[in-house]
C-alpha cells in the first residue's frame, strides 16, 4: 500500500529553493525509440521483423538472427520480478537527493530481462509485475515495475510522482476561463485535487456564462490575463509566477477562414497574436519562474501544457489561418520544451481534433467534448506523457500523417478531413 | 574429430609486479604503467628495449590506447595488444602473450594492467561504461555494478538458500589473508559481526561486499621457458587456459558463468581434476561471484556454494586457500589491475615469494577472471591453471 500523500507543509520562505539535478539523460540514438513511445504513453520494444525476437536494451541488429529489420512494437509489459534492491548509495546527484530508491530486475514474458524503477507496492521477488515506460525528469524514457493490482493511492508513490506531474496538491494557472473548454479544465483540476487554480480572464468587466460557476469553487481564483498584452502577462507573473506549478495555456482564437475567404490580415493577425505570440509572451514571463522551482519539494513546479490542434501537423484549408497559427505555436512549443527540459519541466502538447465548440459548428461529428479534453489533460499530467492526440479524429489524422504526410495533405486539400 | 589444441607448453610466466595501490591519484594511468614496466625491467634484468611485446589492460587511458603508451614510454614492440576485458584481462592477456611467444611473434611480452582513480573518475566511468549501461542501467539509480550484483545476489540467495553470513565468511577469510599482504589497502581485521553490521549499499549488498576503487598496477612477463632459464628467472608454466564471452545469455538472471562451459576443457588441458588444485584465486568483485566460481569451476555442484564455504576455511593455511592476497575485497580494486591480482599472487605462490601468505605444498594454482558488466551481468569469463615447471 502506498501511504496517501499528505498535504505538504507551507514552505519556509527563508530556506533556499533546492536546485534541480536531473537524472542521467544520455541515451544512444537507437534507445530513443523507447522515449518516442513513452512520450505518448506507450511501452514499446524492438521486435525483429524476421524472427520475431523481442530485445532489450535496444540494438542496431537482432541478437538472435542478425536482421537489421527491427520494428518498435507495443508491449503488455507482464513479467516476473526476479530480484529487487533498495539503493542506499548512488553516484548521481538526482538519486542521492532521493535515497533510498527501489529498483527491480524483471524477466518479461516477451523474453528480455529489464532493469526497472520499482513501485513501492510491488512485493518481494518472485512477484508478477507489469512494466511500463515513463519519461523521467530528464525527459528520457525509463521503465517502471508496477504492481499487478495497485491501491487507490498508488499515484502517490514517491518514485512515480518524480516521473509524473500529478495535479494533486499543486497550483495551476489556466490561461482562459471564459470558454467551455477552459471551465471544463478547471473543474477537472479541482476534481484531481489541485490546491489552487488561477483562472485567467481577459475582459474582467464582461460577465461570461459559466465563469460564476467555477469561481464559486473554493480552489478557484479569477485573475486578469490578456495574452495579447505584454504588460498584463508581466503583471500576473509578478503576482503568482513564483507559486505556479503547472501552466495550462488553453487561450486561443479560432476563426474559419482560408486565404481567399477573407481579405486582409486582421483575423490571421488576431489568431497569431493569441495562439503564437500569446504563448511566446507567457513563456517569457512564466518559463523562468517554473524553471527556478522545479526541485521545490513534493509539489515542485512540474509541467507546461499547450492546447494546440491536430491542424498543427497539416493544414486544414477551411481553417487555414488557424492551422497556420497552431503550426507556429507547435514549433515554438518544441523550442519551449527544449528550454524547459534542462530544468526538468515537462512540456505537454495536446493535438485535439475538432472540439465541440462554436467554431466547429459546421464540422460533422465526432467532435471532442470539452470535458473529454479536460480529462485527457489531467490524465496526461498523471501519466507523464509529452504528446497527446485526444479523440478519434485526432488519432485518425495522426495515423494518416505518420503513414504519409503528403497523402494527408492531398486528402485535406480535397476536403477529406 | 575436433582439431587438437596446441598446448601452452614451453611458456614461462614470471616476474610478478605490483605498483602499490593508493585510494586516489592525481596521476594518469600512464604513471602507473611506467612504474610497472620499470619494475619489470629492474626485477628481470630484461632491458626495456628487449621487451618486444606489450599487452595492456586499462580503463582510464582514454583517449590513448596501448599504441599511445609505446610512444609515451619509448617502447618499440613488434607485437602489441590492448585487452578490454577488465576483470578477465589477466587470463586473457596471458593467453594472447603465450601464443605470441610460442609463434615467435614476440620474445618477451610485458603484460600490464593499470588504472588511475581520480576523485570523480569512478562516477564518470560508470555513466559511459557501455552503450547498454548508458541506455539501460545507469539511469536507474546510478548505483553502478552494485545494483546489478544486488539482483544477482538476491536471486542466488532465494534460489539456493544462501545467507549473508555465507558471503561474510568469504569476506572475513580474505581479510585475514590481506593482513599478511603488505600491498593490501585494508590493514584491519574484519569480523563476521562487523561484516553483518555494515551499512547497506544496495541490499542485500552491504559495505564489505563491495570493493574499494583505487589506483595502481599489476604486471608480469611472458617468455619462453628457455629464455627464463637463461635469465635465471623463477617462473610458472601454463597447464591450461580457457575463455568465454556472453555465455548463457538465455538465463534471465546470472546464476552461472562461462567457466561452466569450458571447465572440462580446462582440466583436460592440464591433465588434472579440480581436487588436484592447491589454491584458487577467484575474481571477487562481489562475494556471490566468488561463490559461483567455486561451483562453476567444479569444486562443488551448483547451489552447494553456501555449504562449501561453511565447510571450508579460505585462508592461506585453510582447507581451501582462496584469494590469498586478500582479493579485491581486501586488497582493493585498481581498475583493470583487479583482473591481474590473482595472476601476480599465483606467480608469487608458485615461485615461493608469497612470504607469510605461502600456501603449503602449492604446486597447482587456478586463476579465474570475470569482467565487464555491460548490462545485467559480466560477459567475459576465463581461467588458467598455473603450475611449477617440471
Ligand atoms: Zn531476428
Amino acid at each position: 500500500m502506498t501511504m496517501p500523500m499528505m498535504h505538504p507543509k507551507r514552505k519556509n520562505p527563508v530556506l533556499r529553493t533546492q536546485q534541480m539535478n536531473l537524472p542521467p539523460g544520455a541515451r544512444g540514438r537507437v534507445a530513443l525509440g523507447i522515449t518516442t513511445a513513452a512520450a505518448e504513453g506507450r511501452f514499446e520494444l524492438q521486435t525483429c521483423a524476421d524472427c520475431g525476437a523481442v530485445q532489450y536494451p535496444p540494438r542496431e541488429t537482432c541478437h538472435k538472427c542478425l536482421s537489421p529489420r527491427l520494428n518498435w512494437r507495443e508491449q503488455g509489459g507482464e513479467g516476473l520480478l526476479l530480484g529487487s534492491t533498495t539503493l542506499h548509495h548512488s553516484n548521481d546527484l538526482f538519486f542521492r537527493e532521493r535515497l533510498p530508491w527501489q529498483l527491480g530486475l524483471v524477466h518479461l514474458d516477451a523474453g528480455p530481462t529489464v532493469m526497472v524503477h520499482l513501485h513501492g507496492e510491488v512485493g518481494a521477488a518472485p512477484a508478477r509485475v507489469r512494466v511500463g515506460a515513463r519519461l523521467d525528469r530528464a525527459g528520457q524514457a525509463v521503465l517502471i515495475g508496477f504492481p499487478n493490482e495497485g491501491s487507490a493511492h498508488m499515484a502517490d508513490d514517491k518514485m512515480l510522482r518524480e516521473m509524473t506531474s500529478d495535479p494533486k496538491f499543486r497550483k495551476v494557472l489556466v490561461t482562459d476561463g471564459k470558454t467551455e473548454v477552459g471551465q471544463a479544465i478547471v473543474r477537472a483540476l479541482v476534481k484531481a485535487g489541485a490546491d489552487i487554480v488561477w483562472v485567467g480572464h481577459a475582459e474582467p468587466w464582461k460577465k461570461m456564462g459559466g465563469l460564476d460557476d467555477i469561481s464559486a469553487l473554493p480552489q478557484v481564483t479569477l485573475v486578469p490575463l490578456d495574452l495579447t498584452n505584454g504588460r498584463s502577462v508581466t503583471e500576473l507573473a509578478g503576482a503568482i509566477g513564483g507559486k505556479v506549478d503547472i501552466v495550462i495555456n488553453n487561450a486561443e482564437v479560432h476563426r474559419n477562414f482560408g486565404i481567399a475567404s477573407r481579405r486582409g490580415t486582421d483575423v490571421a493577425k488576431a489568431e497569431m497574436d493569441i495562439n503564437y505570440f500569446g504563448l511566446l509572451r507567457l513563456a517569457q514571463e512564466f518559463g523562468p519562474a517554473l524553471k527556478g522551482r522545479s526541485a521545490d519539494g513534493a509539489t515542485n513546479a512540474t509541467a507546461w501544457v499547450n492546447l494546440l490542434s491536430i491542424y498543427a501537423l497539416s493544414n486544414f484549408p477551411p481553417h487555414g489561418t488557424f492551422s497556420a497559427s497552431k503550426a507556429a505555436a507547435h514549433s515554438l512549443a518544441q523550442c519551449l520544451r527544449a528550454e524547459m527540459r534542462p530544468a526538468g519541466i515537462r512540456v505537454i502538447n495536446l493535438f485535439p481534433g475538432p472540439i465541440d465548440d462554436e467554431w466547429n459548428q459546421q464540422m460533422p461529428p465526432p467532435k471532442l467534448a470539452p470535458a473529454t479534453l479536460a480529462s485527457a489533460i489531467v490524465k496526461a499530467l498523471r501519466d507523464g506523457v509529452e504528446d497527446i492526440y485526444p479523440g478519434d479524429v485526432a488519432e485518425e489524422w495522426l495515423e494518416r500523417w505518420r503513414d504519409n504526410p503528403k497523402v494527408l495533405e492531398r486528402e485535406l486539400a480535397h476536403g477529406g478531413g | 574429430m575436433a582439431r587438437q589444441r596446441l598446448s601452452y607448453a614451453g611458456v614461462a610466466v614470471a616476474v610478478p609486479v605490483t605498483v602499490p595501490y593508493v585510494r586516489y591519484s592525481t596521476h594518469s594511468a600512464h604513471w602507473f604503467i611506467g612504474h610497472a614496466i620499470d619494475a619489470l625491467v629492474k626485477a628481470s634484468g630484461v632491458g626495456k628495449d628487449q621487451i618486444d611485446g606489450l599487452c595492456l589492460s586499462s580503463f582510464s587511458l582514454a583517449p590513448d590506447t596501448a599504441v599511445g603508451v609505446t610512444q609515451h614510454m619509448g617502447l618499440s614492440p613488434r607485437w602489441l595488444d590492448h585487452v578490454p576485458t577488465g576483470g578477465a584481462s589477466g587470463v586473457m592477456c596471458l593467453r594472447r602473450a603465450a601464443r605470441a611467444v610460442q609463434s615467435g611473434d614476440a620474445d618477451v611480452v610485458a603484460c600490464v594492467a593499470a588504472d588511475t582513480n581520480h576523485i570523480d573518475s569512478f562516477r564518470q566511468t560508470l555513466g559511459s561504461f557501455s552503450n547498454f549501461a548508458r541506455d539501460a542501467t545507469y539511469p536507474y539509480g546510478s548505483g553502478g555494478p552494485n545494483s546489478i550484483f544486488a539482483f544477482i545476489t538476491a536471486n542466488y540467495m532465494r534460489s539456493f538458500g544462501a545467507k549473508r553470513e555465507d558471503f561474510g565468511r568469504i569476506a572475513v577469510d580474505q581479510r585475514s589473508n590481506a593482513l599478511k599482504n603488505p600491498n593490501a589497502m585494508f590493514k584491519k581485521p574484519l569480523t563476521l559481526d562487523e561484516y553483518m553490521a555494515a551499512r547497506p549499499i544496495s541490499d542485500p549488498i552491504h559495505l564489505f561486499d563491495c570493493v574499494m576503487p583505487c589506483a595502481g598496477a599489476e604486471a608480469f612477463l611472458v617468455m619462453s621457458q628457455e629464455r627464463a632459464r637463461e635469465l635465471g628467472l623463477p617462473h610458472a608454466v601454463i597447464r591450461g587456459a580457457i575463455e568465454r564471452h556472453n555465455a548463457y545469455s538465455e538465463d534471465p538472471v546470472m546464476v552461472r558463468g562461462g567457466w561452466r562451459v569450458d571447465r572440462d576443457d580446462l582440466y583436460a588441458q592440464a591433465g588434472v581434476r579440480s581436487a588436484d588444485i592447491d589454491f584458487v584465486q577467484t575474481y571477487d568483485d562481489y562475494p556471490v561471484i566468488a561463490m559461483m566460481q567455486f561451483e562453476d569451476l567444479g569444486f562443488c555442484e551448483k547451489g552447494e556454494g553456501p555449504a562449501f564455504v561453511r565447510s571450508h576455511s579460505l585462508t592461506c593455511d585453510g582447507s581451501f586457500p582462496s584469494n590469498t592476497s586478500g582479493g579485491q575485497l581486501s586488497a582493493g580494486q585498481a581498475g583493470a589491475a583487479g583482473g591481474f591480482l590473482g595472476m601476480t599472487e599465483t606467480l608469487r605462490q608458485l615461485t615461493d615469494t608469497a612470504g607469510s601468505r605461502a600456501v603449503a605444498h602449492a604446486h597447482l594454482g587456478l586463476v579465474a577472471g570475470f569482467g565487464m558488466v555491460t548490462y545485467d551481468r559480466c560477459l567475459c569469463t576465463g581461467a588458467v591453471i598455473l603450475g611449477r615447471p617440471a
